[in-house]
């Protein structure tokens, strides 16, 4: 292990021109794990997960990563809307690697087999913003997988997608997580999280309500905010 | 009518001193958009991604200037370039590179403020991504200017367009001397003062004609990209 774990939220909050978004988010991320903060519209679930990315500083409080570093590279981030860069799938993932220092002479190959690992080898030549919404999701994936990131964050990866196509990207989460990649995951589907999650942490006006193992959060919730929200969404 | 015939006959003939007036009016303008675009894409593209106190006055002043009157910039080039101005001594003023440089100034403003709207636009979508991914600045500026390169190619034609078919700047620093500084607008302007209107419109439909394809090049060039690059 390279001791970049645990991260470590203390105390953080987000308030940029002074409207909290989030308030004294004390968190534990350690090597391994499988994450999903769920939560209502609003409450906060991009925000926290850019926050722990690196893509936002906390108005307050600290966000630390084992080895001291501010932002180590062993991240990636794969978002919502998946962003393609205007040109071929193999040199938008090529891309993400050369923006991490990898060498020109490798590049190649380790992109043409993160393509295959989401099951997209034959996509290699095609421009990618053509693709469908499913495919481009899964070189996002692949982009994000073949950086070999020590932790990755999903912002709620599947919202736009069809089913199948979701469950494909399931699939391909749980493939990140065997490999060895810690998994930090948003989303609104209860199945999905419930096929995926380890942990739950439950985030309710900006606050964490709760921080359960899976099981235990969707037998019996230890916050009355959550019980609500799992009834809603059951009703 | 006999004007016209006149005009078509010059065309069709390919007159020695019409194709060499078309000659220099392509090659200064080209000129003066290569240079230009040196200089305002990736001016416009940093001014889209880097954030500096006094962008927002900096973008207006810069959209003003898009509709800069061409004798002023004329002017202005005149005075730096004449004996007595500050780059006089290089000799230029009455040179195709005045004209160069006069038609340089004159779009560059045009090319800025389009860059930039075309930048941001695509930062707006690429910026988490980039981040995310640990690009730099220079790095994503880079990027953004390849990603949106059939963009930018459609830029760089409508400042060829404006710098072909101004008049004020070359006449000024020109002069409009036949066979050196004469071009396709200010051979129109003296032929037409002079009563030698077949000249005058041969050039007149040529100039129509190049501004017309200039502008059908865009519009193919930039539905091909989209649809085979999205």
């Amino acid at each position: 292990m390279d001791g970049v774990f645990p991260l470590v939220l203390t105390d953080v909050g987000f308030a940029p021109g002074g409207v909290a978004l989030l308030n004294h988010i004390d968190l534990r991320i350690e090597a391994g794990s499988r994450t999903l903060i769920l939560g209502a519209n609003g409450a906060g679930k991009s925000v926290l997960m850019r926050l722990m990315h690196g893509l936002l500083t906390p108005s307050s409080g600290s966000v630390a990563w084992n080895d001291g570093k501010a932002r180590p590279s062993a991240q990636a981030m794969v978002f919502q809307r998946p962003v393609m860069l205007r040109r071929s799938t193999l040199a938008n993932i090529a891309y993400g690697l050369k923006l991490n220092g990898v060498p020109l002479a490798v590049r190649g190959a380790r992109a043409q087999q993160a393509l295959a690992r989401v099951g997209l080898a034959h996509l290699g030549e095609r421009p990618a913003r053509v693709l469908s919404g499913g495919e481009q999701q899964r070189i996002a994936l692949a982009r994000a997988w073949a950086l070999e990131p020590r932790i990755l964050f999903l912002d709620e990866p599947t919202a736009s997608l069809d089913p199948s196509a979701a469950r494909e990207v399931e699939r391909i989460v749980s493939d990140i997580h065997q490999s060895g990649a810690t998994i930090v995951m948003t989303t609104h589907n209860l199945g999905q999280a419930r096929r995926l999650a380890e942990e739950i942490i439950f985030l309710h006006q900006g606050r964490i309500t709760e921080c359960t193992p899976a099981t235990e959060f969707f037998q019996r919730p230890r916050s009355a905010e959550a019980e609500t929200y799992l009834r809603g969404e059951l009703l | 009518m006999d004007a016209l015939n006149a005009a078509l006959g010059l065309v069709v003939g390919g007159d020695a001193r019409l194709l060499g007036i078309i000659a220099l009016s392509l090659r200064v303008s080209l000129s003066a958009v290569l240079l230009a675009s040196l200089f305002a894409l990736p001016f416009g593209a940093l001014m889209a991604v880097r954030r500096f106190p006094g962008r927002r006055s900096l973008t207006v002043i810069i959209n003003g200037f898009m509709g800069l009157p061409a004798v002023v910039v004329g002017l202005l080039v005149y005075l730096l370039l004449s004996r007595a101005g500050p780059l006089g001594p290089l000799g230029l003023l009455f040179t195709p590179t005045a004209m160069v440089i006069a038609q340089a100034m004159l779009v560059t403003p045009l090319l800025v403020a389009l860059t930039r709207q075309i930048i941001a636009d695509a930062w707006r979508e690429y910026e988490e991504l980039l981040h995310s991914l640990g690009a730099s600045a220079f790095q994503a500026t880079a990027t953004l200017l390849w990603d949106a390169r059939y963009s930018l190619f459609t830029v760089l034609l409508a400042g060829f367009g404006r710098a072909i078919a101004e008049v004020g700047a070359v006449m000024i620093v020109g002069g409009n001397i036949d066979g050196v500084t004469r071009v396709m607008t200010t051979a129109i302007a003296l032929e037409t003062t002079k009563g030698d209107l077949p000249l005058a419109m041969a050039l007149g439909v040529i100039l129509v004609a190049l501004v017309l394809i200039i502008n059908a090049f865009t519009f193919v060039t930039s539905s091909w990209a989209q649809r085979r690059f999205g």
